[in-house]
C-alpha cells in the first residue's frame, strides 16, 4: 500500500468539500478523481500530500511523494536544467543531473535544458513539471489536471509516462477534466458534500 | 552527514544567488549610501556635527535599506508553490526559513558593511568610531535579516505588502536601532547581540507559520 486514505473530510475555507472518503492506492494503481470545478480535487491532492491537514479521517503514505500542480515551483531566471536539478539534488539522488537530462529527454524538452524557465510556453512547463516529478523517482505521483496546456503529442507523453511509472510498480493519483487512455485505472468521482 | 551538509548547501547558494542576481545587492548598497549622503544636506557640513551623529545616520540608513528586498525574500516563492515542494520533499520549513536567514544575511550584510566604510568616510568618522559601527553592523545585521524574513512571509500575498512590511518591520526594529547606533556605550553590544540572538531564533519558526497559514 503506497497511499490511503481512511474515512476523510476535507474542509476549505469553512465550507465541508467531502466526508467519509476512502481510498486505496497499491503499487501499479493508478486513481483518477472527476468532479465539477471546486468540488474539492486539488484540496484531495493536497490533502493526500500532506500540504492539508484531513478535518476528519487518517491519511496514510509510504515513500517519497512528487507532486505536479499549475505552480510550476521552478526559479523562472535560471535554466531548465539547473532549476530542475535543484529539485533533484534536494531529493538526494545520486547524479541529478544525469536524471534530470534524461527526464528532460522523455518529456521532449532535452534540447531546451540551457533556457530560462521564464521563455517556457504553457506546454513547456506542464512539461517541465512533469520532468521534475520523474527526476524525482518517488513510487506515488500526485498529478493535478496533468494534461492541461498539452498537445496532443505531449498528452500521448503522459499517458506513455504514468504507465510506465506504474509497470515499474508505482502509483499515481490525478486529477483531470480531459480524458486520458489510462488502463485498468479506477475513477473517483466527486460530487460534494451534501448535509444531511 | 553528507546528504544534509549537500542539502544545506544547495538551500543557501540558490537564496544567495537570488540574493545577488538582478542587482539586489547593489540596489540595497546604492540606496544605503544615497541616504547615507542625505544626512549632510540636511543638517549642514560641520565636521563635529557629522561626527556625533555618524553611527546613528549610518544605522537609520541601514534598517532603511533592509526594507528594500523584504517584498522578495518570501513572496515570489509562496505563490510559484515553492513552499509546497519543500513541503512535499519533507523538509522542515522551520530549518528551511532558518537558511534563508543565513543566506539573505551573506546577500545583504557584507556588502552592506563594505558600503559604510564609505558612509564612515563621509561622515569623518574615526578609526575607533568605524571599528564600533562595523563591529555594530555585524552584530545586528542577523537580526535585521531575520526579521525582514519573518516580515517577508507575514506580508506575503497581502495587497500592500510592501507598504504593511515597512510598518511591521521599522518598530520592531527599533532595538537593533537603538544598541546598534549606541554600540560605543557600556553594555550596548551585549544587548545588541541579545536582541539580535533573539530575532533569529524567532524568525524561522514565525515565518514557518505564516507560511503554512497563507497556503493551508
Amino acid at each position: 500500500m503506497i497511499l490511503e486514505l481512511h474515512q476523510v473530510a476535507c474542509a476549505r475555507g469553512g465550507r465541508l468539500l467531502f466526508t467519509q472518503l476512502s481510498l486505496t492506492l497499491g503499487a501499479g494503481e493508478a486513481v483518477v478523481v472527476t468532479g465539477p470545478n471546486g468540488i474539492g480535487k486539488s484540496s484531495l491532492l493536497r490533502l493526500a500530500a500532506g500540504l492539508i491537514a484531513p478535518f476528519e479521517g487518517r491519511v496514510t503514505r509510504s515513500g517519497r511523494i512528487a507532486l505536479a500542480t499549475e505552480d510550476l515551483a521552478l526559479d523562472t531566471e535560471r535554466r531548465l536544467g539547473e532549476a530542475l536539478s535543484f529539485w533533484a539534488r534536494l531529493d538526494g539522488l545520486a547524479a541529478a543531473d544525469r536524471r534530470v537530462a534524461a527526464s528532460l529527454d522523455t518529456v521532449g524538452l532535452g534540447k531546451l535544458a540551457d533556457v530560462p524557465v521564464r521563455l517556457l510556453s504553457t506546454g513547456q512547463r506542464r512539461r517541465a513539471g512533469l520532468a521534475r516529478v520523474l527526476a524525482a523517482q518517488a513510487p506515488l505521483w500526485l498529478l493535478d489536471e496533468p494534461g492541461n496546456g498539452l498537445d496532443v503529442a505531449g498528452v500521448a507523453m503522459l499517458e506513455r509516462a504514468i504507465a510506465d511509472h506504474r509497470a515499474a510498480g508505482g502509483a499515481v493519483l490525478l486529477t483531470t477534466h480531459q480524458p486520458l487512455a489510462l488502463t485498468d485505472a479506477r475513477t473517483l468521482a466527486l460530487d460534494g458534500y451534501v448535509p444531511a | 552527514m553528507t546528504a544534509a551538509l549537500t542539502l544545506v548547501a544547495t538551500l543557501i547558494a540558490r537564496d544567495v544567488r537570488r540574493g545577488y542576481a538582478g542587482g539586489g545587492a547593489g540596489l540595497v548598497c546604492g540606496f544605503f549610501l544615497l541616504s547615507v549622503v542625505l544626512f549632510p544636506f540636511a543638517i549642514g557640513p560641520d565636521r563635529a556635527v557629522l561626527m556625533r551623529v555618524g553611527a546613528g545616520a549610518i544605522w537609520v540608513a541601514a534598517l532603511l535599506a533592509a526594507l528594500l528586498p523584504v517584498e522578495r525574500l518570501v513572496a515570489p516563492d509562496v505563490e510559484s508553490g515553492w513552499f509546497d515542494q519543500i513541503r512535499v520533499h519533507g523538509l522542515s520549513l522551520p530549518l528551511v526559513m532558518a537558511l534563508r536567514i543565513v543566506a539573505h544575511w551573506l546577500a545583504f550584510a557584507p556588502p552592506l558593511m563594505l558600503a559604510a566604510l564609505v558612509a564612515a568616510g563621509l561622515f569623518g568618522l574615526e578609526t575607533t568610531a568605524l571599528v564600533r559601527v562595523e563591529a555594530g553592523l555585524l552584530l545586528g545585521t542577523p537580526g535585521l535579516a531575520a526579521l525582514a524574513v519573518a516580515t517577508g512571509a507575514l506580508t506575503a500575498g497581502l495587497r500592500g505588502a510592501g507598504g504593511l512590511a515597512g510598518l511591521l518591520l521599522l518598530p520592531l526594529a527599533l532595538p537593533l536601532l537603538i544598541f546598534g547606533a549606541g554600540s560605543g556605550d557600556m553594555g550596548a553590544p551585549k544587548l545588541l547581540a541579545a536582541v539580535s540572538l533573539m530575532l533569529v531564533a524567532g524568525a524561522p519558526w514565525i515565518a514557518a507559520a505564516a507560511i503554512r497559514s497563507v497556503r493551508d
